[in-house]
Formats: structure tokens, C-alpha cells, sequence
């Protein structure tokens, strides 16, 4: 991925080393360099790069179910921008890419918890936490299904303890996005946690023992000290965060069925992409709705690093 | 240079097997004499032992040909199929459903069969005429049934004698049903009289059928005509005086369970679920099934499964004769005697009834004769998957049943003409 700031610099630092060795034949040690990297090049141009350039293609073209595919033009494109549930799907991406993203202040607080000195079994709260981010998605879905389930849920149990009425929270429109949203943020919290830690954990001591010094309280010592030096993490933290929920899929699938009520308040594009290429034999809409929204991670991802600018510390 | 050579005969070592797993199978490209292998796809592991008998039966007649069942999960069957078929590895032999078959025949991936029909005097006629018509394309057969489904009312014997309510019987009509489900309905118990699922197979199709409404004729969407929204109202009228969960409590607990755990005293449920019921001990005890109640007129779905030779297969001389033995009555006793699915073969559904005697299983039988055949097109997904997203508000109690009705049937002629022009 070129997304990340580091390689900008490392490219120029690499000209300037190929300058610097002349313009003959590589040297022994590039060559080895570029041997090493090769695998995940090459894996790379095959998996990710090749697929992009020929989904970018079949988004011209109508796709026949079983082979063979004839040109259509933009004709794809104007489908998706007319579709009412392309805009739908977008807006409910939007919103979980919005939930997904409460994750990062959550881990963020939980991680500095568990910096304190002196804390006991902080390797077993570690594991705790990251426990539901190895978890399969399928596996996450079903058990929290059964814990939302509107007859006999353990949710609605709890809930009526204080006298909160009974519901069925992902058949129910109003609440089933937030549902689903809530179980990404739980499984994805024990990520961004041990991120954090080991970024806090690069702050040196001192600047902390300094301030106890100078009287600062922990809250002070957070804002002052913890945040900005953990914002070139927290920034990696929030690009990762972004785009991971706008690509959510899996848990909503396995969560909400083709008969909810909900389906189409919950629906997020990936899904949609899914539904037109395997079930509604659409593969070229699909296809290009694919491209559109690798172009709306981009163009968000632009944005997040130009508005990096403002807030991440460096050194 | 040694450890080159070790990795090159380890390499040979092994491609052997492989190697000699395609020779063993390679033998059967060329159909004269030799040994052949079909490749048969089908879905549904519970009818894997019954498959094989009739396997087993039939290479006693053919020895030259053997048939080896490749199994795909129902969720990824068709998705797996498409590719395989792209990529030129697809069964011979295989499983074909109503909502997939125009598909897979308008685009020429099936053996049109109507010749071998006529020449081997395949007993077509012996299976149920609409069934047969499902899988015939432009005036040509492509598939031949090997199994039919109809739905049923099944009922709770006990939640009806509880109640102090006659149970179900062929003479029931739609205030029959109604009238139980009010008695039936018990808030307390949280039992419920009916279960008005969305559902389109089991519970919307024969319910529109029975309002003498329709689903699709002549290419276009019976979702606006005023007697199929009287069918749809009925179910959502059932939801909205309590006497039905809404489809939003039938989402996390389907209407099936809630019968299965004697929450709901009368469910439509299909003739291949008998056998599921049947292993539910209250149920197998005190559990009923009849014929559907009348409403302006008797229907039900009738549906069933064909199989069909792909156009791609090398072997078709062999899956022909394959499937030529599965139209047959021999074929049909052996898969009803298991008692997994009825027969489409007139005449072999006697072991199917007999496997479950505690069950009145003949209703699903009887009930062939009004059957209306599973509505479908060339691209079925498309306008199917119409269905629940717009439908779901008013199965959930929010009312509005006869707007969302035309707003499909709308959306379902636009998906239609698209289909025409395409």
C-alpha cells in the first residue's frame, strides 16, 4: 500500500541510494533487496493489482453467467448513480464506517488503563480484549444473534431488569444498524488496543515522570503527553479503522438474512456488490460499483492525509 | 545439484497419484466401450444414501458406467456451478431447481433432451405434467423431474384440543383458518394461532394461488392485481390482530421452530419436511397435516427438482442413459422408500406415505391436482429478491400491505422488461 507517509520518503531515500551506486547493474545487496521483496510484489500485482485493472474493465462490459462478455460502454455506471439502493447501501456504510470508528477512542481509553504502572495481568486483559478480533465473523454473528434474539436474548433479559421493553434489535429498522455497528465496534476494539499499547509504550518514561514532577494530574498527563505523541498511531489507527468498515460485510450477512424486515436499512455496499454479482447475475454493475467505492476509500483516505497535517506530531 | 534432484522426485512422486487418478478417469472421454465416470452434482446431503442405491442399481445394468456424487452445500451450489462451468469443470449430471433452470437453458449450458425423450421413450408422462413443463424451455425439455414437493397445513393436535378447536380437515376454508387462529392465540402462553411467515415458496405463493391471484402470467407481475393483494392481505391481517408474530419475531426465531416448539398451533410448511418433523417427538405424538384450506379457490406450489446433463459434458452418450434411469420407476422406489422426498413417478409414493404412518402424508399427494407450478422466468432472482425487502414492513405489522404489493408488482414488470430487452 502506498497510502502510508513512510514510503514517500523511504522512495526518494531509495533514488538517492541508486544514485549514489551509480547507474551500472545493480548491486549485490539491491538484488537481494528486490529477491526479498519479490513474494509479496508478486503477490501483490497478482491478487490485488491485476483483479483491480480487470474489474476497472468488466465494469464496461455486460457479463454473460457463464462466460463471455460484451461491450456496453458507461451504461453500469448510470445504473448504479440511478439505483435507489445504491444510495441506500452508501448511506448505511457511512454509518457504520461513523460506529466503527467509536472503536478508537474506546481502545484508546482502555489502552492507557492498561498502561498504568504497576497493573496486574495485563497479558490476560491483552488477550481478552483481542480474543473477539480473531474470532470468525460467522462465529460472532450467530452468538450475538442469539444474545440480541427478541423471545429469549440475554439483551432483553438484562434490559427488563430495568424495565426496558422487550424488542427485536435486528429485525427492528431503527435499531438493527446500530446492532450490527455495536458487535463490529466489540470485535474490533482488541485491535486498535494492542496498537495503542505498543505506541504508548514507545513514549519515553521520563516525559511522564516530568510532568508528575511539574503536578500534572493523569487526565493532564493524557491530554498533554499520551495524545500527541500517539497520533502518528492513532492516525495509522483511524486509516485501518476507515477502511475496514467501509468494506463490512460478513458480520451483517450472517447477522441479518435475506427475509429481516431490515434488510434494506442495513444493507452496506459491499453487500450489495455481492448481491448483484452472485445472486442477481449483474456481474459488470457489480463491477463497477466495486470501482466506485475503491474510489471513495481512496478519496477518503486522500482526505484523512491531508488532514493529517493538522493534528499528527512526527518526532 | 542434490538437493535439485530430491526436490524434482519428490515433485514425481507426488504427481504420480494424481497422475494416475486422471488416467483412471481420462478413460472415460471416449464413450465406446472402456470405462466411463460420471460426475453427478447435487446439493442435499440427506438424500446422499439414497442416491447411492440407485446409483448402485443402476450400474448394475450399465457396468461400463460409474457415477461419483459431487456434494455442494446448498449456500455456494449455485455460485459454485456458475464458476465451474466458466471454467470447464462442471458435474455431467446435476441437480436443477425452477428459480435457476431458464437461466442455465437460455444460455445453452444445458443438453436439450427432448430427442433422447422420444427415441429411449423416457416415461415423461408418468411424472406430474406441471412439474415436467417447469423444466422445458422454448418447447424443448432440458431436465426431467425426479422428485416433487408440495405444501401442506400442519397442525398441533394438543394446542387444538387445548383450545377445544375441531381440528383441520379438507373442508376447511379461509374463515376456518381464521376463526381457529383467534381461539387458538394465547398471549400468556405466548402461543400463537398461525404463523404468518414471509415466506414465498411455503406461505406467500399458495396463499396468492388460493385468493385466485397470480404471481406471474404472460410476463408480467401479478404483485398489483386486486385478488392477489387480497391473498397477501389475509396473511398480514392475521399479524396485525395478534393471532401471527410479525415477520420481525419470525426472523430470529423461524415460523418452523416455533411450531417444532409448540409455540405455534398451524404452520404451511413443504412435503420434504416431513421427515424433520417426524423426528420431533411431541410432534410425531400429537403433530396433524392436511390439505391447504380453500380460499376463493384450492391451491398450492408445486415444485420439484429435474436432472439435467450439461451441454459442456464429453460423456453425454453416459449421462443420458443416467438420467434415462432416473425417469424410471426403479429409480423413483428406491428414493421413496428412504422417505426423504416424494417421488415425482406416479404411482411410487406409497413407501414415501408408509416411512411416516403416524402422518396423513397423503394430502401432499392429493394435492397435486390443483397444484400451481412454482412461478418463474428467465432471471427469477432479480424480481424474487424484490419480494421480502418490500414486503417486510407490512409483515411486520406496520400495515400498508396493498401499496407495498403494487410498488413491487411496479418494480417487478421494470424487472421483467429488462430481462425482454436484454
Amino acid at each position: 500500500m502506498s497510502v502510508f507517509p513512510a514510503t514517500a520518503a523511504a522512495k526518494a531515500a531509495d533514488r538517492r541510494a541508486a544514485r549514489g551506486a551509480g547507474t551500472g547493474p545493480a548491486s549485490r545487496d539491491q538484488r537481494a533487496a528486490y529477491l526479498f521483496i519479490a513474494p509479496l510484489g508478486l503477490g501483490f500485482a497478482l491478487f490485488y493489482f491485476w483483479p483491480m485493472i480487470q474489474t476497472f474493465y468488466f465494469s464496461f462490459t455486460e457479463f454473460g453467467p457463464f462466460g463471455g462478455h460484451t461491450w456496453i460502454g458507461g451504461d453500469n455506471y448510470a445504473r448504479v448513480v440511478k439505483d435507489v439502493t445504491v444510495w441506500q447501501a452508501l448511506g448505511n456504510t457511512l454509518v457504520y464506517c461513523g460506529i466503527g470508528l467509536t472503536a478508537l477512542p474506546l481502545a484508546l481509553v482502555i489502552a492507557s488503563l492498561l498502561n498504568r504502572r504497576g497493573l496486574r495481568a495485563v497479558p490476560l486483559y491483552r488477550a481478552l480484549y483481542f480474543v473477539p478480533f480473531v474470532t470468525l465473523p460467522v462465529a460472532v454473528g450467530l452468538v450475538w444473534n442469539w444474545l440480541y434474539n427478541g423471545d429469549f436474548g440475554l439483551l432483553n433479559e438484562v434490559l427488563g431488569w430495568f424495565g426496558v421493553d422487550r424488542r427485536y434489535w435486528i429485525s427492528d429498522p431503527s435499531t438493527a444498524v446500530f446492532a450490527i455497528g455495536a458487535v463490529m465496534v466489540w470485535s474490533t476494539t482488541g485491535y486498535y488496543l494492542i496498537i495503542f499499547m505498543a505506541g504508548i509504550k514507545g513514549i519515553p518514561r521520563d516525559y511522564y515522570e516530568a510532568a508528575e514532577l511539574d503536578g500534572a494530574g493523569a487526565v493532564r498527563r493524557f491530554f498533554t503527553i499520551t495524545l500527541p505523541l500517539l497520533s502518528p498511531t492513532i492516525f495509522f489507527a483511524s486509516v485501518i479503522c476507515m477502511i475496514q468498515s467501509l468494506q463490512v460485510f460478513d458480520l451483517i450477512y450472517i447477522m441479518m438474512g435475506e427475509k429481516n424486515p431490515a434488510v434494506g436499512d442495513t444493507q452496506s455496499v459491499v453487500g450489495l456488490f455481492y448481491k448483484w454479482a452472485f445472486v442477481e447475475n449483474a456481474q459488470g454493475a457489480a463491477a463497477a460499483l466495486a470501482f466506485l467505492l475503491m474510489l471513495l476509500i481512496a478519496g477518503l483516505t486522500y482526505l484523512q492525509f491531508r488532514l493529517q497535517r493538522r493534528w499528527v506530531h512526527y518526532g | 545439484m542434490r538437493r535439485r534432484t530430491l526436490l524434482r522426485s519428490g515433485l514425481a512422486a507426488a504427481s504420480a497419484p494424481a497422475l494416475a487418478a486422471c488416467a483412471d478417469q481420462g478413460g472415460g472421454g471416449s464413450e465406446g466401450g472402456g470405462r466411463t465416470t460420471l460426475s453427478y452434482g447435487m446439493w442435499d446431503p440427506a438424500q446422499v444414501p439414497g442416491m447411492r442405491r440407485i446409483i448402485a442399481a443402476f450400474k448394475e445394468r450399465n457396468p461400463g458406467i460409474s457415477v461419483r456424487i459431487e456434494l455442494t452445500p446448498w449456500a455456494s451450489y449455485w455460485t459454485t456451478l456458475k464458476t465451474s462451468m466458466r471454467g470447464g469443470t462442471a458435474p455431467d449430471v446435476f441437480w436443477m431447481n425452477a428459480v435457476n433452470f431458464q437461466l442455465y437453458a437460455a444460455h445453452g449450458v444445458l443438453e436439450p433432451l427432448a430427442e433422447r425423450i422420444a427415441r429411449d421413450a423416457t416415461p415423461l408422462e408418468r411424472h406430474p405434467a406441471q412439474l415436467v413443463r417447469l423444466y422445458a424451455y422454448e418447447g424443448t425439455q432440458y431436465g426431467i423431474p425426479k422428485d416433487f414437493d408440495t405444501i401442506g397445513l400442519w397442525y398441533n393436535k394438543a394446542l387444538f384440543d387445548k383450545a377445544r378447536v375441531p381440528y383441520p380437515d379438507p373442508t376447511w376454508t379461509w374463515d376456518d383458518l381464521r376463526a381457529a387462529a383467534a381461539e387458538l392465540t394465547d398471549p400468556h402462553e405466548r402461543v400463537h394461532g398461525f404463523a404468518a411467515e414471509m415466506h414465498r415458496q411455503f406461505v406467500i405463493y399458495p396463499t396468492v394461488f388460493a385468493a385466485d391471484g397470480y404471481v406471474l402470467r404472460d410476463g408480467r407481475s401479478g404483485f398489483g392485481d386486486d385478488r392477489t393483494i387480497e391473498g397477501l392481505r389475509f396473511l398480514t391481517d392475521m399479524i396485525d390482530r395478534g393471532w401471527s408474530p410479525p415477520q420481525s419475531a419470525m426472523v430470529e426465531n423461524v415460523a418452523r421452530v416455533r411450531y417444532w416448539s409448540e409455540k405455534v398451533a398451524m404452520v404451511y410448511d413443504v412435503s420434504a419436511m416431513s421427515g424433520q418433523m417426524y423426528a420431533v417427538p411431541a410432534l410425531k405424538d400429537h403433530g396433524g397435516v392436511t390439505v391447504l384450506p380453500r380460499g376463493r379457490r384450492r391451491a398450492t406450489v408445486i415444485h420439484g427438482l429435474a436432472n439435467v446433463i450439461s451441454a459442456k459434458s464429453d460423456k453425454k452418450a453416459a449421462a443420458w442413459k443416467f438420467v434415462h434411469f432416473m425417469a424410471g420407476r426403479e429409480a423413483a422406489e428406491i428414493q421413496a422408500e428412504l422417505g426423504v422426498t416424494i417421488s415425482s413417478y406416479a404411482g411410487t409414493q406409497d413407501a414415501w406415505m408408509k416411512s411416516m404412518p403416524e402422518f396423513d402424508l397423503k394430502s401432499f399427494i392429493d394435492m397435486e391436482k390443483y397444484a400451481v407450478p412454482y412461478p418463474s422466468s428467465k432471471n427469477t432472482a432479480v424480481w424474487e429478491n424484490l419480494q421480502y425487502p418490500l414486503l417486510g414492513a407490512a409483515f411486520s405489522g406496520k400495515g400498508g400491505i396493498e401499496g407495498a404489493a403494487r410498488t413491487l408488482g411496479e418494480q417487478m414488470d421494470r424487472a421483467l422488461k429488462e430481462e425482454r430487452d436484454r
